[in-house]
């Protein structure tokens, strides 16, 4: 009770801030090997009602920073500074305890595989009354009636039933769909969704999207959507973080980053993208090279070893000074050693055509 | 799950068959391969010759002439129906079932020695699980939840010098603390749980603490490996983004899928448990199974030694029936 109070309180002394806001963030591993730098210094807001996807490679931080700001690492081997802002409550200095009450309740996350997901011993239906009982003191029943309300609204057929199953007797769709009536059953105000669709078909895919953008528009919440998947960024999202070697390298409003990308790694990332509206004799363009190891981050630009460009900046500054995230326009952040001119003739000449 | 259950019974009855189809070859073939008659085993030393006309007709008495499947069917008859026992001699004995023949070197019943020595056993093994089980998974679950801290290298360290103490170690040295030096339990004999609560358990404790503290440390060491590798899982870290508290998750969501394993592996040491605890009953001066069997095997009392194999391996089959049930009771995807 008291820290409702204190959160809406606290919320109010905050005016015009974004529903979440993350401030340069960092999360470290400390391993035998070395310090794992796995998000470095990452800042970005989502506002209610608004859709932000996270892109990038396996290991470039996407889930380590959501994960970050669900308080799901453990602080035996994670270190986590920075600030990380929901709705004017600040969670990285919180006790774990204060943000265990916001998990499953005002923050919630969708996981990738379903099917690990989910504990192979109970049924479906306890699995999300359960994460409803922990928010609410309510009698079993009306919980199993709100979660059997739940899978209906996701689009579970014969959910009565239905709410007994195990996991292993859904379909990979079905357990999604469950996975997303377990996460919004409590309403929270932001939704972390970690690669949703990763796991599932083409068709199921679309379904569950939509599915999310529904209820997300139904509730009014902050959604971050991390993918690897442009196609679901620009079918889905408003706004776009490029994230490469735990750093966000461009990020800005969906046809910005589409239409006019400045940062090369995400000119890289747009080619390397299959389209059905392009001729298919033309070859997809893959980005050479591997990430960066996450424990020796190279010198200078994170993404110098695999940029075609490197050689156009003068001085070597791409392999010696940490570029900075620079405002190219507004709600446009590009962290890249080229000059802004450059870099549109660059796109406009060599990378446009290819696209 | 009837289905699931009915098939599991039907597979321990062809198994208990197998058994006892097993146990009665070797112990006829033993002696047919070193070319001498069964009956010295089962009668004792007879003071006949070999070729002898006593001996023949000792040996027709017996039914050691009939074909071995007519003798096995004599002894599977026995266990399931009862016979009466007679040397043509003495009284005719009745052996009601299941009857495991007539010991010659005891001159008694094998079932009633057997029914007398299996309580002493059962008791050992049951008392002895309850403290090794919730010691053991404590232990285990304590180190797998901070692993490298105190708790976590005193508990696994404390289990290998555990594992590595043999109960005819562990149990004088019990017996010399709590009997000898305190006095706290002097000269306690086993009594029968149904006459004297209080004594049974006097007499058991230090029996069933040695055993335990063997087994303990096993159970310890793989409850935190499951431990470790059930807390990775991703559906872990879906209960903790529901908000539940640490203990929910670790109890609820970790440990249940932890155990599974150890139920499988409970059911085998415990079946197994039954007729092997010969050295803690050597010990502590109990007549169980594991007495009973290692007397019989030092006078070369055939019946009571299949009759105690027979027993271990019904036992033994019986405990990892319950642990299949179990086991899918525990886990639903085991029916399916």
């Amino acid at each position: 009770m008291t820290s409702t109070t204190v959160t809406t309180s606290r919320a109010k002394a905050r005016p015009g801030e974004p529903f979440l806001r993350v401030e340069d963030l960092r999360v470290h591993f400390l391993t035998d090997d070395g310090v794992v730098r796995s998000v470095d210094g990452l800042t970005f807001d989502v506002k209610r009602g608004e859709i932000l996807g996270i892109v990038g490679e396996s290991g470039s931080g996407k889930s380590v920073s959501s994960q970050a700001i669900m308080g799901l690492h453990h602080d035996s081997n994670a270190r986590i500074t920075g600030e990380i802002w929901l709705d004017g409550q600040e969670l990285v200095s919180a006790t774990e305890q204060e943000v265990r009450e916001l998990r499953g309740s005002k923050m919630a996350m969708i996981f990738q595989d379903p099917l690990s997901s989910m504990h192979p011993f109970y049924s479906v239906g306890d699995q999300i009354s359960e994460a409803y009982l922990v928010h609410n003191k309510v009698p079993k029943k009306a919980a199993r009636a709100k979660t059997v309300e739940m899978l209906k609204r996701v689009g579970i057929p014969n959910a009565e039933t239905r709410y007994d199953d195990y996991p292993h007797q859904f379909s990979g769709g079905m357990r999604q769909r469950a996975m997303i009536a377990m996460a919004l059953i409590c309403e929270p105000t932001l939704l972390i969704a970690d690669e949703p669709t990763t796991a599932l078909d083409v068709t199921v895919q679309a379904q569950i999207l939509e599915l999310i953008k529904e209820l997300q528009a139904e509730l009014n919440s902050a959604v971050i959507l991390i993918t690897h998947d442009l196609g679901v960024v620009a079918e889905t999202c408003d706004k776009v973080l490029v994230m490469y070697g735990g750093q966000c390298v461009e990020q800005g409003v969906v046809n910005d980053l589409f239409y006019e990308p400045e940062m090369p790694y995400t000119w890289g990332l747009l080619r390397s993208m299959p389209r059905m509206d392009r001729d298919r004799e033309t070859r997809l363009v893959p980005i050479p090279g591997q990430p960066p190891s996450l424990i020796n981050v190279p010198e200078g630009c994170v993404f110098n070893a695999r940029c075609p460009f490197s050689s156009r900046v003068p001085g070597n500054k791409c392999f010696t000074v940490h570029p900075n995230l620079v405002k190219a326009k507004p709600g446009h952040d590009v962290r890249c050693h080229i000059p802004v001119a450059q870099r549109e003739e660059i796109f406009r000449t060599e990378i446009q055509p290819s696209l | 799950m009837i289905r699931f259950i009915a098939l599991r019974l039907v597979g321990a009855v062809i198994v208990l068959f197998i058994v006892s189809v097993v146990t009665f070859l070797i112990f006829q073939l033993g002696p047919l391969l070193s070319h001498t008659s069964p009956v010295y085993y089962y009668i004792g030393k007879v003071p006949f010759k070999p070729g002898s006309p006593q001996l023949l007709a000792l040996i027709h008495r017996f039914g050691f002439d009939l074909p071995l499947y007519q003798q096995y069917w004599h002894y599977l008859s026995g266990i399931l129906f009862g016979q009466t026992i007679t040397d043509g001699v003495t009284k005719p004995i009745p052996c009601p079932a299941p009857c495991f023949g007539y010991s010659f070197r005891e001159n008694d019943l094998v079932s009633t020695m057997l029914i007398q020595a299996a309580p002493v056993s059962i008791s050992l093994c049951i008392g002895a699980a309850i403290l090794w089980l919730i010691g053991g998974v404590t232990v285990g679950t304590l180190s797998a939840l901070k692993p490298g801290s105190i708790i976590d290298r005193v508990g696994m360290t404390g289990s290998l010098a555990a594992v590595s103490l043999p109960i005819f170690f562990t149990g004088p040295l019990l017996l010399l603390l709590f009997e000898y030096t305190l006095g706290w339990l002097p000269n306690v004999t086993y009594e029968p749980l149904t006459q004297d609560p209080l004594q049974w358990f006097n007499s058991l404790i230090l029996p069933w603490v040695s055993l335990a503290f063997l087994f303990a440390a096993l159970y310890a060491r793989l409850t935190r490996s499951n431990m470790l590798e059930t807390m990775g899982e991703d559906y872990i870290r879906t209960a903790r983004a529901k908000g539940l508290n640490a203990r929910t998750v670790i109890v609820k969501h970790g440990l249940r899928s932890a155990l599974t394993p150890i139920v499988t592996i409970f059911g085998i040491d415990f079946g197994t448990l039954i007729g092997s605890t010969v050295i803690t009953e050597t010990v502590f001066n109990l007549r169980g199974l594991g007495f009973t069997a290692l007397h019989a095997i030092q006078q070369e009392d055939f019946p009571v030694i299949l009759g105690v194999t027979v027993v271990a391996a019904c036992v033994l089959v019986l405990a990892n029936l319950v642990v299949d049930i179990l086991y899918a009771v525990i886990d639903p995807r085991v029916t399916a």
